[in-house]
């Protein structure tokens, strides 16, 4: 057996296969098996129904944040769409599921590919635009999306919405709260591991290459458009992934919440969380949802405390300010995010007594 | 025909105010390179603004007008000096999503304040002001915002051609480290852009309000409406914002009255792709060049 791997006292790498490991001690492989272990065994039978429901809409969210990450944090490019592509996962997965019959292993991810090409053709304006002129794009992506998922009727049935057939796993139905959060955590699980290979390997370099400078990167022999279009596909793959499961789980969709507002959602998960930081997504996506589900609850207190319900519905305005004031403070005082904070505490803790 | 002469002047006005809309968005873009996404709010401020002075406080209409100036240009300079001063040089995404919250911000208090129900002003101007050819009926509204539109894109196009301050702008927004170096306080000139902002979206504002009302949804949606307007006239261009105003205005109204009324909303969003594809400077922004 290996030695087991400590904290170096200082920086020892002798190779760059070094400098890419995920784990730097054996203590954090450790510490990932642990929180697994608590994830998968504990946490569902610790947590009441209502809990049970605001972790999976966080799973999903998380794995939609991953792939905004990929786009946003690791690629450079900013996209106002990703709401919209959640959308078209939603829809592509409900007519699959009802028009051509596919189960729901099947549909989950061919929406998710299905939403990779139509995130490609919006990546298409990436080849000449960048900066503030492809954000502008993929802003006029999200409301020509959300136009068509409107007004396509004979496809999405228009506001009437679409109601999804139960999910099921080669005949096992999973119908209940506790079924899905399986199936959605050990899809995020999964997900994560291949982001976080991902970006080890060339494509991740290539992305981080384009972000950091486009010029240069072009100049080093990466054909940057296609990169480019690639981040959009994974990214969007991500989006409609998460927008398939998210539609089995709620059994009938709309169109009603793929607005420009989860779009923002995505964006502040991923700005809260840490740009370019692959648990910062996650962390991101367990703020906001956390932070909706909060708000959500202190109005509810409020409305039923029965002040007044005009009083109450007033406070749903504050939600959104709430909302507006924690991306305000966290780009004022803590740029890095979540991600950068997480550290922090734990280099506090791993240098204790020296930390500073 | 008529309804074709019917069709030209609405869509005409109402690219007037997209026109104005845009040129507080396009004088903070000028100077300092930030996409305002909290633009509509901006708007929507300076429209309450006035509706608390007019109808609650029962104050002249000239006085509050502008009362409502004053208090939008000290809003402007405020959300310059308190958000985006610490921000200068940051990352693209940083700045964006910065206004975005901002604009989550004041939307909240506006409707926390005011509720999300339609607001109207007293009726103030004199109907002697509407011009009607035939047919086509101009109410009074749509003559007085062209009027105040033309007074203040000359008193504008004025300031940034001979004043030293409007000189300064344009030069930092040129280059700024270039016009640091030659002595012009970057700083400042940030903070009365955003000031001047400020003051011409309070008096879009207004104008929008007198014309639907006020409502937080509806003009905050506004704010929106102005990319695909400012692309298309070049993001630091100000005639350019009026005169793809006025164009995104005319689509608009004739798609609406012709094809169909749902498509009115999207086809802006469908033009401004394609303008981004062919020609994405717009028609008279300035081309950047990339020099390595």
């Amino acid at each position: 057996m290996r030695k087991l791997q400590m904290h170096a006292c200082g920086n020892y790498k002798e190779h760059y296969s070094q400098e890419i490991a995920i784990f730097e001690t054996d203590f954090g492989r450790l510490w990932m098996c642990i929180g697994l272990a608590a994830l998968f065994c504990i946490l569902p039978f610790a947590s009441g129904p209502y809990f049970l429901y605001v972790l999976n809409i966080t799973g999903i969210a998380a794995i939609a944040a991953l792939g905004l990450n990929i786009l946003i944090g690791f690629t450079g490019q900013i996209s106002l769409g990703h709401g919209a592509f959640f959308g078209v996962g939603a829809y592509a997965g409900a007519i699959l599921a009802t028009r051509l019959g596919f189960p729901f292993w099947l549909a989950v991810p061919a929406a998710g590919f299905v939403t990779a090409l139509v995130g490609m053709i919006f990546g298409i304006p990436s080849g000449r635009l960048k900066g503030l002129y492809l954000t502008i794009a993929t802003l006029a992506g999200q409301f020509i999306i959300e136009y068509i998922l409107v007004h396509w009727e004979s496809l999405t049935q228009g506001t009437m919405g679409i109601t999804l057939p139960a999910a099921s796993i080669f005949g096992f139905e999973i119908g209940n709260d506790l079924g899905f959060f399986y199936v959605i955590f050990i899809c995020l699980v999964a997900m994560t591991y291949i982001t976080v290979n991902l970006m080890r390997t060339r494509f991740g370099r290539a992305f981080v290459a384009i972000r950091d400078n486009d010029r240069a990167a072009e100049g080093m022999g990466i054909p940057i458009f296609g990169y480019k279009l690639l981040s959009f596909a994974i990214s969007s793959f991500y989006a409609g992934f998460a927008g398939a499961i998210w539609a089995f789980y709620s059994i009938s969709i709309t169109t009603e919440p793929f607005n420009l507002g989860l779009s923002v959602e995505y964006i502040a998960m991923v700005v809260i969380g840490g740009l370019g930081s692959i648990p910062g997504a996650i962390f991101g996506a367990v703020f906001i949802t956390g932070l909706n589900e909060i708000l959500r609850f202190v109005t509810d207190a409020f409305m039923n405390m029965g002040i007044s319900t005009s009083f109450g519905l007033n406070l749903a305005a504050l939600r959104e300010f709430a909302f507006g004031l924690a991306i305000v403070l966290f780009i004022l005082f803590e740029p890095k995010g979540l991600a950068e904070i997480w550290r922090i505490i734990r280099s506090n803790f791993r240098l204790w007594p020296f930390s500073y | 025909m008529d309804f074709f002469l019917q069709l030209l002047v609405n869509g005409l006005s109402i690219g007037l105010l997209y026109g104005l809309s845009a040129m507080g968005f396009v004088m903070i873009f000028k100077s300092s390179s930030v996409l305002n996404f909290a633009h509509g709010e901006l708007l929507a401020i300076g429209a309450f603004i006035f509706l608390v002075l007019t109808s609650w406080a029962h104050l002249p209409i000239l006085i509050s007008f502008l009362i409502t100036l004053a208090g939008c240009f000290i809003l402007g300079f405020l959300v310059e000096r308190i958000f985006l001063r610490p921000l200068i040089g940051e990352h693209l995404i940083f700045v964006i999503m910065l206004t975005v919250g901002l604009a989550a911000i004041f939307k909240g208090l506006l409707l926390f304040i005011f509720g999300g129900n339609l607001h109207t002003y007293p009726d103030f101007l004199p109907e002697g002001l509407a011009l009607s050819m035939g047919a086509v009926y101009v109410p009074p509204v749509y003559v007085a915002s062209s009027c105040i539109g033309i007074i203040f894109l000359t008193l504008f196009g004025l300031f940034f051609k001979f004043s030293s301050q409007g000189i300064f702008m344009r030069s930092v927004a040129d280059n700024q480290t270039a016009s640091m170096s030659l002595g012009v306080h970057v700083k400042k000139v940030f903070a009365l852009s955003w000031a001047i902002a400020g003051l011409v979206a309070g008096m879009s504002g207004i104008i929008l309000g007198i014309i639907n009302g006020t409502n937080v949804h509806e003009i905050s949606a506004i704010g929106l409406k102005v990319f695909p307007v400012v692309i298309l006239g070049g993001l630091d261009s100000i005639g350019g914002a009026i005169i793809g105003g006025i164009i995104i205005g005319l689509l608009e109204t004739f798609t609406g009255g012709y094809i169909s009324p749902s498509l009115k909303d999207v086809v802006p969003y469908i033009i401004l792709v394609f303008i981004l594809l062919i020609k994405p400077y717009g028609l008279f922004g300035l081309v950047e060049i990339e020099r390595v």
